[in-house]
């Protein structure tokens, strides 16, 4: 696949950024506002989308190894089955963090306010491994898709211009 | 140790799927050290399911609530109806769990060495592992929400599994099928789901069942459920994926198909019995299933006496066994509400459908992984390229006479009792009921008679000379599932005394299963 | 009348998700189809749970209206229906690439070596 016109380009450098660090926004007040940690993670993997897009298939699959999203993905799950045996003292999944003062651990104050993010205990954390996971998972998916494409498309379309990319 | 005991439930599911996310950690570390993984994994998983069925049988439905701050307790602060996740087993989840966990262990122990010559495994165990927690969840979670959900895992993942020979367009083709199948059946399940919660604003199963009365809504939901999953558990007129995806995947996996599809059987049995009970009121569904029950026993077994690759051929049987087991649960089901008959033979059908649901999980995994063994060996499944393997993988051939013997229903094998159960109850319905299961059982042992005159007996043919009996771990793995085959088989009164009677009564106990969880726990 | 909306656009959703999974000819169009019978699922469930101006159920948020909300589980259902909905789409789309890549074409009916 080739690349997209450089304006394309420039504006995707740049926005790429501001993408992923609004989902991570999104992952890590999941537990105060709407979104969370899939819908962060599908943010924040949009910054894949966008680089292959613009950059096209070659120069991307260079940069990155799928490898590092595999790790990724599975620190995030793992790090979710461990919240889920830290409770385990009282229940699966008990939220043991809330209330503890520490990570995640103080109170929720009472009254509409803007929400404090150090509350909810458990419930954070798991946003936060799932949003790890997604992100690794669907960056992941967009990769191996792409490579895909590349096996498909070298027989078929050998020499022909390619549709539905500008210039 | 009174710690672990209270928290098996929550285990049952946390360790395969703990199991699922580090088998690339594990992976890392060279193939040894994933294959000790995923087999210790496995039986840790069957242990606990072991310890599981032991606890309920000992001291009734466990219940287990995630998150809460006591396990038992369902209904914090007062509230009516239960807002956490719930999981909820009683002894036919505990039965079902057990017979999971041990297809799960006998297909992992052949997975080991008959897969070790291809790439990808680190996916592969952990996909087989999702598979056997999704199947597991769905064996006990208390929750019809839950229930979707681990109906989707279950399928995501075997579909995975079964597109797992990627370079073969069958195996890609069956897997699409099956997926598009099952995600549709999984939506209708979702359906149903938003139904029950618009009604009765909970989707928690004995909160459902406790308030249930048949209205417009409720009949729909019914349809959408029975359909699926009878989609699901492949029966006729749904059977198409069954084969395809039975036939295609890995012979491990297919293993553990027959049981998460058994689990899908499972969620018929407990939307029939538990959510609607005797409030299902006329008899039309009861009736659904015993016709679609004769549909896939006749068609099922006519379809496979034609066929020639060995694992399409017992896909193919293994519709017409699920047969079986609608028709005893709808015999069941049909004199749910009569007490009198429900004694006289009502609940014999349904212990007839259990326990045939028990030995077909056993035997029929033992089939698929003789299948497999003589993929591995031979190199091929076509019939007509097998002959004479008897001497060349004695051990193989008489594992396969074991499973043969008890699909066939020959009269010392634990096929033939569950078999008679529902003969005998089912011909107090209508006596053309039980002739058409016999008709098929001929059949069955007609196919078989021909899959072990074809493959094993007859002269060797040239190409198989240097055929060997297959390696230790996929004979354990198959042995390990005709140990449990002859153990029902030999003793039929205690298998049906302390697994099969208690589980057929806590399906007709709704009263216990409600209470359970609207009791407030505690 | 009105406040059945959501349903009636649920009922029609599923219908044609349906026709287009059973009669589409092409693999991707089935998989749009399914996509719009899950979609049509996820629409049911929303609108089951929208009480008539409730405010969001976000307590902190919700400002002087936080004594009537719209119902939270439906909402969470739905992420989760949402997030499997995902898995299975890609799923197919995979799927289809591979059979695209062994058979050559999208018709399902070329795609039949799996019969009998």
């Amino acid at each position: 696949m080739r690349p997209l016109s450089v304006i394309v380009r420039t504006v995707c450098n740049a926005f790429a950024w501001f993408v992923a660090v609004f989902g991570v926004y999104v992952i890590v007040h999941g537990h105060l506002s709407p979104g969370g940690g899939f819908q962060g993670g599908a943010v924040v993997a949009t910054f894949m989308a966008l680089l292959l897009v613009s950059h096209g298939a070659t120069k991307c699959l260079g940069w990155v190894r799928t490898n590092f999203f595999y790790a990724f993905e599975h620190v995030g799950l793992l790090t979710f089955i461990a919240a889920g045996f830290l409770g385990i003292g009282v229940t699966f999944f008990y939220n043991s963090l809330a209330l503890s003062g520490g990570l995640f651990g103080s109170a929720v104050p009472l009254g509409p306010n803007g929400g404090s993010l150090n509350t909810s205990g458990t419930i954070a954390l798991m946003n936060c491994a799932v949003g790890i996971e997604v992100v690794g998972g669907l960056s992941m998916i967009l990769l191996y898709m792409m490579q895909g494409v590349f096996h498909v498309d070298k027989p078929t379309l050998r020499g022909k211009e390619e549709a539905g990319h500008d210039r | 140790m009174t710690i672990w005991r209270e928290h098996l439930p929550a285990l049952l599911l946390a360790l395969p799927l703990l199991g699922a996310f580090a088998a690339p950690v594990a992976g890392h570390f060279g193939s040894r050290a994933r294959n000790v993984w995923f087999v210790s994994i496995t039986a840790l998983t069957a242990l606990v399911a072991w310890g599981l069925w032991q606890q309920v049988s000992a001291s009734g439905i466990v219940v287990y609530v995630m998150g809460a701050e006591h396990s038992r307790l369902t209904l914090p602060s007062g509230m009516a109806l239960p807002v956490r996740i719930l999981l909820e087993v009683d002894a036919m989840s505990a039965l079902m769990a057990f017979m999971g966990a041990i297809a799960a262990l006998a297909g992992a122990l052949f997975s080991v060495r008959s897969m070790e010559r291809f790439s990808g495994l680190d996916q592969f165990v952990a996909l087989y592992l999702l598979l056997t927690a999704g199947m597991l969840g769905m064996e006990i979670t208390g929750d019809l929400f839950n229930f979707f959900v681990f109906l989707e895992i279950a399928s995501v993942a075997s579909c995975g599994l079964v597109a797992f020979w990627r370079d073969r367009p069958e195996a890609v083709e069956a897997s699409f099928k099956y997926m598009l199948l099952s995600t549709v059946g999984a939506l209708m399940v979702l359906v149903a789901v938003a139904f029950f919660y618009g009604r009765y604003n909970t989707v928690a199963m004995a909160g459902v069942a406790s308030h249930l009365q048949l209205g417009l809504a409720e009949k729909a939901a019914l349809v959408f459920l029975v359909s699926a999953l009878a989609m699901k558990c492949g029966t006729v007129p749904m059977h198409m994926w069954t084969p395809d995806a039975y036939a295609e995947a890995p012979a491990g996996v297919t293993c553990l198909l027959v049981a998460v599809s058994q689990a899908a059987l499972y969620g018929l049995f407990r939307v029939c019995f538990t959510l609607y009970g005797a409030s299902l009121g006329s008899s039309a569904v009861a009736w659904a299933l015993i016709i679609m029950g004769l549909l896939s026993m006749f068609i099922g077994v006519t379809m496979a006496v034609i066929q020639k690759d060995v694992k399409r051929l017992m896909a193919y049987h293994s519709v017409s066994q699920v047969g079986y087991m609608l028709l005893g649960m709808g015999v069941a089901l049909l004199v749910l509400s009569d007490p009198q008959k429900m004694a006289a033979y009502g609940a014999m059908a349904l212990q007839g459908a259990v326990y045939h649901l028990f030995n077909y999980t056993m035997y029929k995994g033992l089939l698929f992984l003789v299948a497999g063994a003589l993929a591995y060996a031979a190199g091929s499944r076509n019939l007509n390229d097998l002959g004479g393997l008897g001497r060349r993988m004695p051990q193989t051939a008489a594992l396969f006479v074991i499973a043969a013997a008890a699909i066939a229903g020959l009269p010392p094998f634990n096929g033939f009792v569950s078999k008679l159960m529902i003969y005998e109850s089912s011909f107090a319905v209508h006596p053309l009921l039980p002739v058409v299961a016999m008709v098929t059982s001929m059949l069955t042992l007609a196919s078989f008679v021909k899959v072990f005159q074809t493959a094993f007996l007859g002269p060797e043919k040239a190409a198989l000379r240097e055929v060997q009996e297959v390696p230790g771990f996929m004979r354990g793995g198959m042995a390990l599932l005709a140990v449990v085959v002859l153990v029902l088989s030999l003793f039929p009164t205690w298998s049906v005394g302390s697994f099969v009677e208690p589980a057929a009564r806590a399906l007709m106990d709704r009263a216990a299963y409600v209470g359970a969880v609207l009791g407030g726990g505690l | 009348m009105i406040g059945n909306l959501p349903y009636f656009a649920v009922a029609a959703l599923v219908i044609f998700g349906l026709f287009g999974a059973i009669f589409g000819r092409n693999l991707v169009k089935i998989a749009v189809a399914v996509s719009l019978v899950e979609a049509a699922t996820n629409l049911f469930i929303i609108a089951l749970g929208y009480r008539n101006g409730g405010s969001i159920p976000v307590f902190t948020q919700a400002g002087g209206y936080a004594d009537y909300m719209v119902l939270p589980t439906p909402q969470a259902l739905t992420l989760t229906a949402i997030v499997i909905g995902m898995a299975t789409t890609a799923l197919l789309l995979s799927l289809i690439m591979l059979l695209y890549r062994h058979y050559g074409t999208l018709d399902v009916r070329e795609i039949r070596r799996l019969r009998g």
